[in-house]
């Protein structure tokens, strides 16, 4: 049976979306249109001489061959993180998720490096890696590992992307543990009594029933490699060397506060904002098909 | 019940005793000097403050340059920005846009009646912070140069018994530390444009950008990939860093770690990284002036300078502008400024400063530290080595380094990678030029 409530008048609904309504336009709104207001000037640092030029920055933007640099590695950079942090962290719920002796001190620390901001992170990875006086670093060295992050996009980039999935798999093993645990046993155990197998369980049982977590998990995943990653790479490579780790968003952030180029930095964030915006329509349009809730 | 009138007696007599100092003017300083050094304005600023009871200088550490900038113009957009803000030499022609955001020192000076003569400072150093006329924009605080540093242990391991003074010299002692054990890394540098294009362009006095590198003008542009000295010596730096003779340490200072830990014996970078050097080398280190090409005429030239100055920010009431003007004065005195120098490496700014630590012997203690003032006043500056000011600078250096990078990993020849940076940066300079209006 359901049971509901009926409210007299119309204002009182809308004063409880209020807090949510006025925290969205003013965090979200009003800013994301005052960088599309300013993706249509030519601005100097401090404001003082401004220029209204339609497209021109946007036009910059799609004949600088960087800028296409910067998409691709985007792209390869997004895929790795997500695929190793949701991996990664899967595999880790799936373990902690067993009846272990300790198993929630395993939990404690497995969610710590949330805590850790973004930056912070960036930093400690290159102090193991960093080639003259990181440890880790001189271990590879010392095993003849030529390891030079300075000058080897490949190992730039696989360093920054160690950090970034490092940085989110705490996260996201909060939500695989939680979706794990919601898992009725009694079903379980009836796919044991029928004799299958654990990896057979895993895969026709738990991870369907997981599928809502994990699409969750892919979204908010993404918007994070998107959005949230520049402190890491910051802090780690300067987006280099010779661009193999600048990524959109960290060029968004370079250009605008190294460089002082707000029309153009806020362009990059336009083309950004769509970039992520169509790529959420996609998953909820293809993928979420595939989710059992 | 409570009384309340203790805390209002209270109250009054904290005003009044308080007002004595409401009348002191309070003028901000903010800076970007973390560590030891940022200790080292806080003893400049009370100092200041003990030495004169009108005005009270509080300092302000805001981060790294590129944040205490930031922190600068986003004060000034809000309305609030400081007197006194620290920027670093690639955010000048930034700030020399900015007309009406800044106050030239030069105008400062005269406004408050302080007695100021700009011949007092070294021609190489206020050449950077002054226009075409010689008005002096921003007060120079902290400048350095490019210089060598020197592992003397290490060559005398490899068997090198003089300091190498040119590059094919220094190749030369870095196949022989390579041989000797340093198969790392035999030479490198820091900062790898500050010294390879901008201090290297100086130092053989090349042109690397049109209009004496954008002193006289904004519509300055970029001639390096032309100049046959530096493209040979981006030849060379490609030819060893295949085996290691040269390696490369990064954009910034981030590879200097690779001088004090000894994997690398000489290397390439700021005067000011003497401090380092000093606390954590533990082998026997000088530094010596940057290695030159004996087959280009002229050079040595002079070399350039990096750091930051003080720029004042505008629209503040002439009061105020009187005690910055003070401060300014005080700054440069021989003494305060010999006591900073001396601690930190970087240069004493006026020779009355140089001339005070010599005489109190200093460069005989640490000869180290004579040689990036020796350098910056080796010959008069030409019109090729007074500094440089592009627009853009910060975004310009990483453009050049990446296409560095590329010559360095065999991604493109270096004459099409120099090339390809002077393209870019032009791009970049043309759109500063129409915002610098």
């Amino acid at each position: 049976m359901q049971k509901r409530s009926y409210f007299a008048g119309r204002m009182l609904p809308y004063a409880l979306l209020a807090p949510q309504l006025l925290v969205t336009i003013v965090f979200f709104y009003v800013p994301a249109a005052q960088a599309v207001w300013q993706s249509f000037l030519l601005q100097d640092a401090f404001g003082i001489s401004t220029e209204f030029v339609w497209f021109e920055n946007y036009q910059l933007l799609f004949s600088d061959a960087a800028y296409y640099q910067a998409i691709s590695v985007t792209a390869v950079f997004s895929v790795l993180v997500t695929v190793a942090a949701l991996s990664i962290s899967l595999l880790l719920a799936v373990q902690a998720d067993k009846s272990l002796r300790g198993a929630g001190v395993y939990k404690t620390l497995l969610i710590w490096p949330y805590a850790v901001a973004p930056v912070v992170a960036g930093v400690l990875w290159l102090f193991m890696f960093q080639p003259s006086l990181g440890t880790l670093a001189r271990g590879l060295r010392h095993f003849g590992v030529d390891w030079n992050p300075y000058l080897n996009s490949g190992d730039a980039l696989s360093l920054v992307v160690l950090a970034a999935a490092w940085k989110q798999i705490s996260y996201n093993f909060l939500f695989f543990l939680a979706g794990l645990q919601s898992i009725p046993k009694s079903l379980i155990e009836a796919a044991a009594i029928d004799g299958a197998r654990p990896a057979r369980r895993f895969w026709t049982i738990v991870f369907p029933l997981l599928s809502p977590t994990a699409f969750y998990l892919l979204t908010v995943n993404i918007v994070y490699v998107f959005f949230d990653t520049f402190g890491i790479i910051h802090a780690v490579t300067h987006g280099g060397p010779a661009g193999a780790t600048t990524t959109l968003v960290y060029k968004v952030f370079n250009d605008g506060r190294a460089g002082g180029d707000l029309g153009g930095s806020a362009a990059q964030s336009v083309v950004l904002m769509a970039i992520v915006i169509a790529l959420t329509a996609v998953q909820f349009r293809f993928i979420e098909r595939k989710v059992n809730y | 019940m409570v009384s309340l009138k203790p805390i209002l007696v209270g109250t009054v007599l904290l005003s009044a005793t308080s007002f004595p100092a409401l009348a002191q003017v309070e003028l901000q300083w903010w800076h970007a000097m973390s560590g030891a050094n940022g200790d080292r304005i806080v003893k400049i600023a009370n100092d200041f403050n003990a030495s004169q009871k009108d005005y009270k200088v509080v300092p302000s550490f805001k981060g790294s340059y590129a944040d205490t900038m930031n922190a600068g113009i986003a004060a000034f957009r809000a309305g609030g920005a400081p007197h006194i803000l620290q920027v670093f030499e690639v955010g000048t022609a930034t700030m020399m846009a900015a007309k009406g955001a800044i106050k030239p020192v030069h105008e400062l000076m005269k406004e408050a009646g302080e007695p100021f003569d700009a011949k007092a400072y070294l021609p190489a150093v206020t050449g950077y912070y002054s226009t075409a006329k010689g008005d002096m924009l921003s007060f120079p605080f902290n400048s350095s140069t490019a210089v060598m540093w020197v592992n003397r242990d290490a060559l005398k391991k490899a068997g090198v018994d003089k300091i190498p003074a040119t590059w094919p010299e220094t190749f030369e002692a870095g196949a022989k530390l390579k041989a000797a054990g340093y198969d790392k890394c035999g030479v490198s540098t820091g900062w790898v444009t500050w010294v390879n294009v901008e201090n290297f362009s100086a130092w053989h006095n090349q042109e690397l950008s049109t209009k004496a590198n954008g002193l006289d003008g904004f519509d300055t542009v970029l001639t390096f990939n032309k100049s046959a000295a530096l493209v040979k010596h981006f030849e060379n730096l490609v030819k060893y860093q295949k085996d290691k003779i040269y390696d490369y340490a990064g954009r910034t200072n981030e590879g200097e770690g690779r001088f004090t830990s000894g994997e690398c014996p000489l290397f390439l970078t700021s005067s000011a990284f003497y401090g380092n050097v000093k606390a954590n080398a533990k082998f026997d280190y000088t530094a010596a002036p940057m290695p030159y090409y004996p087959d280009v005429a002229g050079a040595p030239q002079n070399s350039i300078i990096g750091g930051a100055s003080l720029w004042i920010m505008g629209g503040k009431p002439a009061a105020e502008y009187k005690g910055v003007a003070k401060f300014m004065t005080y700054l440069s005195s021989p003494a305060v400024q010999a006591w900073w120098s001396q601690e930190t490496g970087y240069l004493p700014i006026t020779p009355a400063a140089y001339e005070y630590s010599k005489k109190q012997g200093f460069f005989d203690k640490v000869p180290a530290a004579e040689v990036a003032i020796k350098e910056i006043t080796n010959k008069a500056p030409t019109v090729n080595s007074r500094g440089l000011r592009l627009g853009n600078l910060a975004l310009i250096r990483d453009v050049w380094a990446e296409e560095i990078e590329q010559a360095l990993t065999g991604k493109k020849p270096v004459q099409a990678a120099l090339d390809a940076a002077a393209e870019r940066g032009n791009q970049m300079l043309r759109q500063f030029e129409r915002t610098a209006k």
